[in-house]
């Protein structure tokens, strides 16, 4: 080992977290509004079967040859594929909001957003936490797809460069680095905001 | 104080051949309490959906002095509807103003006995106790009506006489104008100063009746029987609705 793998384990970390961040963020709020809209949900419900059902292949080959093997166009690639996922997750969640909760907040006249906030927020935290793990799960398998196809750092190209030299120790250490990463964001960060967010229950 | 004039013509859910209210005509008093009686079914609950501004697909309007508007309202639905995941006082405050002082809660939660409770998730309280929970959270909100639907009902009998005491006592420390709808006639006489009596599809008002027994005698379970045996007596158009 040269001392290579901590920095390709950054960054394809780093893309991680940019992509991850970006699609969570855009998938909440309109999976939110679809949820609360029957309109716009008959609108878009098509579109969104045909996103989910697109091969991430064809998106990263697609952003590549549109935008040029630059780093906005493998976050993009990245994006596009985990965002529709996101959204019919939080989509069900916001169906299946209360709606006794939400005409008491109708009631005493809550803010859009204390309504949000402490209303919604509170019974979409199940749905993100769901999102959230099948997420990175997704996400850091599209990146390696994305960065042996067209970038020259990162796990992917890494994990490319051992194929061709039939290294498969290195290949299994990547693997294992990765996995106790992901273990970790695991301990340190998701089981902690889950006991956070349901310390109300019995 | 303003009084508060509710005229309802029609009330017809979309899937409906015949409306669920008609021609409903009721005045409230400040600082009245009032107790709406008829079967169940019969659209009580629609009633205080539409005064609260929850179901605005109605013919009629709301006169709040002289003013066409919606009360600002405290409701206390059959359910306490406590938000599971903020604890007891955080449930109250998020239903304040802004511009309200909290120290409201603090005076009511000793009135309803929960001052020890206001740390706790909902979860943890008994069915008593959220219903209080709902009681004080809608009195702190110092509304132009109280709404209050059925709020002692799957309540055992000492439970529910427990917190309508409590209700009643918080109720002469701070008067508002209460409708209260029951299906229960001993409960209605125990706290209404008038009685108000509506009939079944369509609903309307069948008859207005005065409640003339002191509050310090609402008490006895006697007194309240027998202004029951009397109303029954003079009053035979309503025992159908029972």
């Amino acid at each position: 080992m040269s001392g290579q793998l901590p920095f390709h384990l950054g960054v394809t970390l780093l893309r991680l977290v940019v992509s991850f961040t970006i699609a969570m963020l855009l998938g909440c709020a309109i999976g939110i509004v679809l949820g609360r809209s029957k309109k716009l949900d008959a609108f878009f419900d098509n579109w969104l079967v045909i996103f989910l059902n697109i091969p991430a292949l064809v998106t990263i080959i697609l952003c590549y040859v549109w935008f040029g093997l630059v780093e906005s166009a493998a976050i993009l690639a990245v994006v596009i594929n985990k965002l529709p996922n996101v959204i019919v997750t939080i989509r069900e969640g916001t169906r299946a909001l209360d709606q006794d909760l939400l005409e008491m907040a109708r009631c005493y006249r809550f803010s859009k957003r204390k309504t949000l906030v402490h209303v919604i927020w509170p019974q979409l935290h199940p749905f993100v936490m769901g999102a959230t793990r099948s997420g990175l799960a997704l996400i850091w398998k599209i990146i390696l797809v994305v960065e042996l196809l067209g970038r020259s750092n990162g796990m992917g190209y890494q994990l490319h460069l051992f194929f061709q030299l039939f290294d498969v120790a290195s290949i299994l250490a990547y693997t294992i680095a990765f996995v106790a990463v992901i273990q970790l964001i695991e301990l340190l960060v998701l089981k902690p905001l889950d006991k956070k967010a349901l310390r109300w229950r019995r | 104080m303003t009084d508060i004039q509710i005229n309802i013509n029609n009330k017809t859910y979309p899937t409906a051949t015949k409306p669920s209210i008609a021609d409903l005509k009721l005045s409230l008093n400040s600082n009245e309490f009032i107790c709406l009686v008829g079967p169940s079914g019969c659209g009580k609950t629609t009633l205080l959906n539409i005064i609260a501004g929850l179901d605005n697909d109605y013919d009629g309007g709301i006169l709040v002095g002289q003013q066409h508007t919606h009360p600002k309202i405290g409701y206390i639905f059959q359910n306490p509807r406590l938000l599971p995941w903020r604890t007891v006082r955080e449930n109250i405050e998020l239903a304040l103003d802004d511009n309200q002082s909290p120290e409201v809660i603090d005076t009511l939660l000793e009135v309803m006995q929960l001052t020890q409770a206001q740390h706790v998730y909902p979860e943890r309280l008994s069915l008593g106790m959220s219903r209080r929970v709902a009681i004080i959270r809608a009195f702190a909100v110092d509304p132009e009506v109280l709404l209050m639907d059925e709020p002692f009902v799957s309540l055992d009998a000492p439970t529910a006489r427990q917190v309508r005491e409590l209700l009643l006592k918080l109720w002469q420390q701070r008067p508002h104008t209460v409708l209260f709808v029951t299906h229960d006639l001993r409960e209605a006489i125990a706290l209404a100063d008038r009685l108000v009596f509506l009939s079944a599809s369509p609903m309307r008002v069948i008859s207005e009746i005065a409640v003339p027994i002191a509050r310090s005698e609402r008490h006895s379970e006697l007194a309240v029987e027998s202004f029951r045996q009397q109303l029954l007596k003079n009053h035979p158009e309503i025992k159908q609705l029972l």
